[in-house]
């Protein structure tokens, strides 16, 4: 770690009391939800972490409860330093405060976790599906979600498959 | 002496309608413009200079449905993609025809999942079939060869 990413972790862990983990050459920091917008903002305004890199999320059920992990990767263009901050999001609490006010990008890759996932987010100005149809019902990324996959046809299946098939009529 | 020889010499010639008008239906179609994915590449350079396209009728391809008649989709149709193909395709006028181009177009390709459409003859009524991921241009061009031969056999009384 360099100097400067030293002293920012030093920094904030003396402000908001979270602990840096780090792997591969990568820094991360698992925070609680209530602190996510003040820290953000403090990055954002006093650090000078400019951009918002991603905003994904992942889905550890059924091996780890909380069950999702909201994870954001904010970088500072001029200092060249990237940061992963985490936030662990219960499955039947699913509502986080939205970073679309500090970073404008936030829009749609909330909308994607949105669309995936189904953690909401309270602030957020065009909650909608991007990726899926309008109407879809269902979030597909998370693990208990079916692959959704068709059955290879071969010659003994061949007609149950072919019955199910949609076809058009012209 | 005929009837054939003496009408040849002033210059006129019998055929039977279906095929003056077969015949000109295949030699040119105009395909739309409906590359969707990677098999676009390929659809691409068929119809550039190297495997010229435009020695088979069709100069270029039209983005307008209203004004081509061949529909070739090329490349994996998303549930998404999939209400506004088929409104593209009703709005192409009569008669049309439709190659699916590629392994997705025809029957999923390599995506089994709850996203892509398996095979783009669940929404619309397809003519021929080209496999390969993606074709080569030459498959491609067979693929519109085999739609020649399909359309020379079309006969009068299935017309609409």
């Amino acid at each position: 770690m360099e100097d400067a990413l030293r002293l920012i972790i030093e920094t904030i862990h003396q402000r908001f009391g979270v602990e840096a983990h780090e792997s591969h050459g990568r820094v991360s920091l698992i925070i609680h939800p209530d602190q996510l917008i003040s820290l953000a903002k403090t990055l954002r305004d006093e650090f000078k972490f400019d951009m918002l890199a991603a905003e994904t999320a992942v889905d550890y059920w059924p091996e780890q409860s909380p069950r999702f992990h909201m994870v954001y990767e904010i970088y500072s263009t001029t200092q060249n330093i990237g940061l992963e901050v985490r936030v662990p999001v219960n499955g039947n609490a699913l509502s986080l405060p939205t970073l679309e006010k500090l970073y404008a990008n936030a829009n749609w890759h909330e909308r994607e976790v949105w669309d995936m996932f189904g953690i909401k987010f309270e602030g957020h100005s065009d909650l909608r599906r991007i990726l899926m149809p309008f109407d879809w019902e269902g979030h597909p990324l998370r693990k208990d979600y079916p692959l959704g996959y068709e059955e290879p046809q071969f010659t003994f299946n061949f007609d149950q498959i072919m019955v199910r098939k949609p076809h058009p009529k012209s | 002496m005929g009837l054939e020889q003496k009408a040849g010499n002033m210059g006129v010639v019998t055929a039977r309608l279906e095929d003056v008008v077969n015949w000109a239906r295949t030699n040119s179609l105009w395909p739309m413009l409906f590359g969707l994915a990677c098999c676009a590449i390929e659809m691409m350079s068929a119809q550039a200079s190297n495997y010229d396209l435009s020695r088979f009728g069709m100069e270029l391809m039209r983005a307008s449905p209203r004004q081509s008649d061949l529909m070739i989709v090329a490349g994996r149709v998303s549930r998404k993609m999939a209400p506004v193909l088929r409104q593209l395709y009703d709005q192409m006028p009569d008669p049309k025809w439709v190659i699916a181009m590629g392994d997705c177009a025809s029957c999923g390709g390599v995506f089994n999942n709850y996203a892509i459409l398996q095979g783009v003859d669940e929404i619309v009524p397809v003519d021929v079939y080209v496999a390969g991921c993606p074709p080569r241009p030459e498959g491609l061009i067979h693929g519109i060869l085999t739609l020649d031969e399909k359309v020379k056999q079309e006969k009068f009384k299935n017309w609409a």
